[in-house]
């Protein structure tokens, strides 16, 4: 269990990670979401005692990270750049890795074979690619047999057979009991991977809520309805709870109730429907929804503007 | 996943600390090479001059023996190259701590050990004992070969202060790497770490002996290479600092860079 409380990081008058609280629990994966430069590696890198707080604590099963005396066996981490000097070959860097903490060599080539590296392990780190190396970190971070998993964007630079890998490993880990914190910007990725999800940005918590509800809590469902009497629906359907919208004149947008509802009411009274559509809001347009305030490098200036500024 | 494996106790100790950088030390080409290019250094420079040393002059004018000059005999001019030596060891203890930062590697260390402070100790214990077995190595071959070519002007090992010329080679060497090492952790760069090594080891005396006036001459001995070659000298010049001063002096430089390195570590964020 990771608990994070009033975690605050500063760089002179900027904060980058402003306040959070929240707790990972054990036996789910949890994804911790947010646009770039949302706060997510300092709040990790904070976590893991690499960066120390301008304020609050972060604690690991109830210890700090820096108290644990078997820090490896405790927490595993891939964090976000290399974290691996490239003139070393993988095997020598997982050797020197698991050398700090007594795990043995044939742990080291059981890690080797689980991520699927024995082919390159010689090879020296600098010559891997993006996803080679995440595998590499992976690696490092299973080691000791954590109980805490943190991992930084683990999929980035992976395959399609890469990212269904450690979707499946991360999955894994957690139905072991562990506890698997897991950063990206991408919302679809999290919605297939997560079970509970911490968004931030601007280092500040947004939401601390399970996927399910995510989704839901950002942009209702909305059921799309074409009907010749369209009107008459309308009036059988409305309530409090519910909301209605005329699109065109004959197609109402509706968000309130289920589409068997509005199916029946429609059958009872004998009206006709030509259509009767589920609109699910992207995962991805849900979570824009939700951090549009908060993006830190947003695309603001067009073209033409930068353009005309270039011509002056 | 679970592991086959059966896990042993997992707490990081200094022992496990130390193997660790043992591996780190000798898994990159980098250590390899710089350790090599300063064994050449100690012992081609050494013959070189030995094989070109005119026993009947004083001395050989600002030849090989880089700054600090003095007179120069037998003994002396077979460790000529032990100014240069300091620099490439220097180089490789630099490399050593300040490529971790470059690369990103430190927080791999850091999150392994992150108590930190055991990180810099081992890196110190581990470069000390490469650096000074594979120095002293060199310094002996260096002496041996360099009195068997002068033949019958040479020194011997009996000769006053020779012992302390060829083990104190070793030791000023060894502490150039450890200085490197020390402002790597410090300035946590290379190219700035180089910069000052070389500006604190070699440059310093040189501009100092230039600038500064004649009353001031008893400053310029206690300057880090003035104090190491006192250490070294088999007869001191007038106005050097004893050997004994001399390894004072050096060592308490060195000392004051790994404390404040220590801090660095310590404090900062990785």
């Amino acid at each position: 269990m990771i608990e994070v409380e009033n975690l605050t990081k500063r760089y002179g008058d900027k904060t980058a990670v402003d306040a959070l609280t929240f707790t990972v629990k054990p036996g789910i994966v949890t994804g911790f979401l947010g646009p770039n430069g949302a706060g997510k590696s300092t709040t990790m890198r904070m976590i893991l005692g690499l960066d120390r707080p301008t304020a609050g604590t972060a604690t690991i099963n109830g210890q700090r990270y820096a108290d644990l005396t078997a820090p490896l066996r405790k927490v595993g981490a891939l964090l976000d750049a290399k974290a691996v000097h490239p003139g070393r070959s993988a095997y020598h860097h997982l050797t020197a890795m698991a050398a700090t903490t007594g795990v043995p060599r044939a742990r080291v080539d059981e890690v080797i074979d689980l991520v699927g590296l024995h082919g390159v392990i010689r090879k020296r780190a600098g010559g891997f690619s993006l996803g080679m190396g995440q595998r590499l970190g992976i690696a490092s971070a299973l080691l000791a047999d954590p109980e805490v998993l943190i991992l930084d964007e683990p999929v980035n630079g992976l395959d399609p057979e890469g990212i269904l890998w450690i979707r499946t490993l991360m999955q894994d880990l957690a139905t072991q009991g562990r506890t698997v914190f897991v950063s990206s910007h991408l919302m679809s990725e999290m919605a297939l991977t997560a079970e509970h999800l911490i968004v931030i940005g601007r280092g500040k918590l947004i939401a601390d809520v399970s996927v399910g509800e995510f989704i839901a809590q950002a942009s209702p469902d909305t059921i799309r309805i074409r009907s010749s009497r369209a009107a008459e629906l309308h009036r059988m359907i409305a309530g409090p709870e519910t909301t209605i919208r005329t699109v065109e004149r004959d197609v109402l947008e509706v968000s309130g109730v289920t589409a068997e509802q509005i199916g029946d009411t429609a059958a009872a009274h004998g009206i006709p429907l030509y259509e009767l559509t589920h609109k699910r809001p992207s995962l991805e347009e849900a979570f824009m929804e939700l951090t549009r305030d908060a993006v830190e490098y947003q695309a603001t200036a067009t073209i033409a503007e930068a353009t005309g500024a270039l011509a002056r | 996943m679970t592991t086959a494996v059966s896990m042993p106790d997992l707490r990081v100790t200094p022992r496990r600390v130390i193997r660790a950088e043992w591996i780190k030390f000798w898994s990159l080409r980098s250590s390899i090479i710089t350790l090599g290019v300063g064994v050449l250094f100690l012992v081609g420079i050494g013959l070189l001059a030995t094989s070109t040393f005119d026993s009947g002059g004083p001395t050989i004018g600002d030849g090989p023996g880089g700054p600090g000059g003095g007179p120069v005999g037998p003994v002396e001019i077979s460790l000529a190259g032990t100014n240069f030596a300091q620099l490439a060891f220097g180089t490789l203890g630099v490399l050593f701590m300040a490529s971790e930062y470059a690369t990103g590697m430190i927080r791999s260390s850091l999150a392994a050990v992150p108590k930190r402070l055991p990180v810099l100790w081992a890196k110190i214990a581990v470069f000390a004992a490469v650096v000074f077995v594979v120095s002293l190595a060199a310094t002996v071959i260096a002496f041996t070969a360099g009195q068997a070519i002068l033949g019958d002007s040479g020194a011997s090992w009996s000769d006053p202060g020779v012992t302390r010329a060829v083990i104190g080679s070793a030791v000023t060497v060894t502490g150039a790497g450890l200085l490197g090492l020390g402002l790597g952790a410090l300035l946590r760069s290379t190219p700035a770490a180089i910069s000052s090594l070389f500006g604190l080891m070699f440059l310093l005396s040189g501009v100092a002996a230039l600038l500064l006036p004649d009353s001031w001459g008893d400053v310029v001995e206690f300057l880090p290479t003035n104090a190491a070659n006192s250490f070294t000298a088999v007869s001191a010049e007038s106005g050097a600092l004893a050997p004994a001063a001399g390894l004072a002096v050096f060592a308490a430089y060195l000392l004051a860079i790994l404390v404040a390195a220590a801090w660095r570590l310590k404090r900062s964020d990785a």
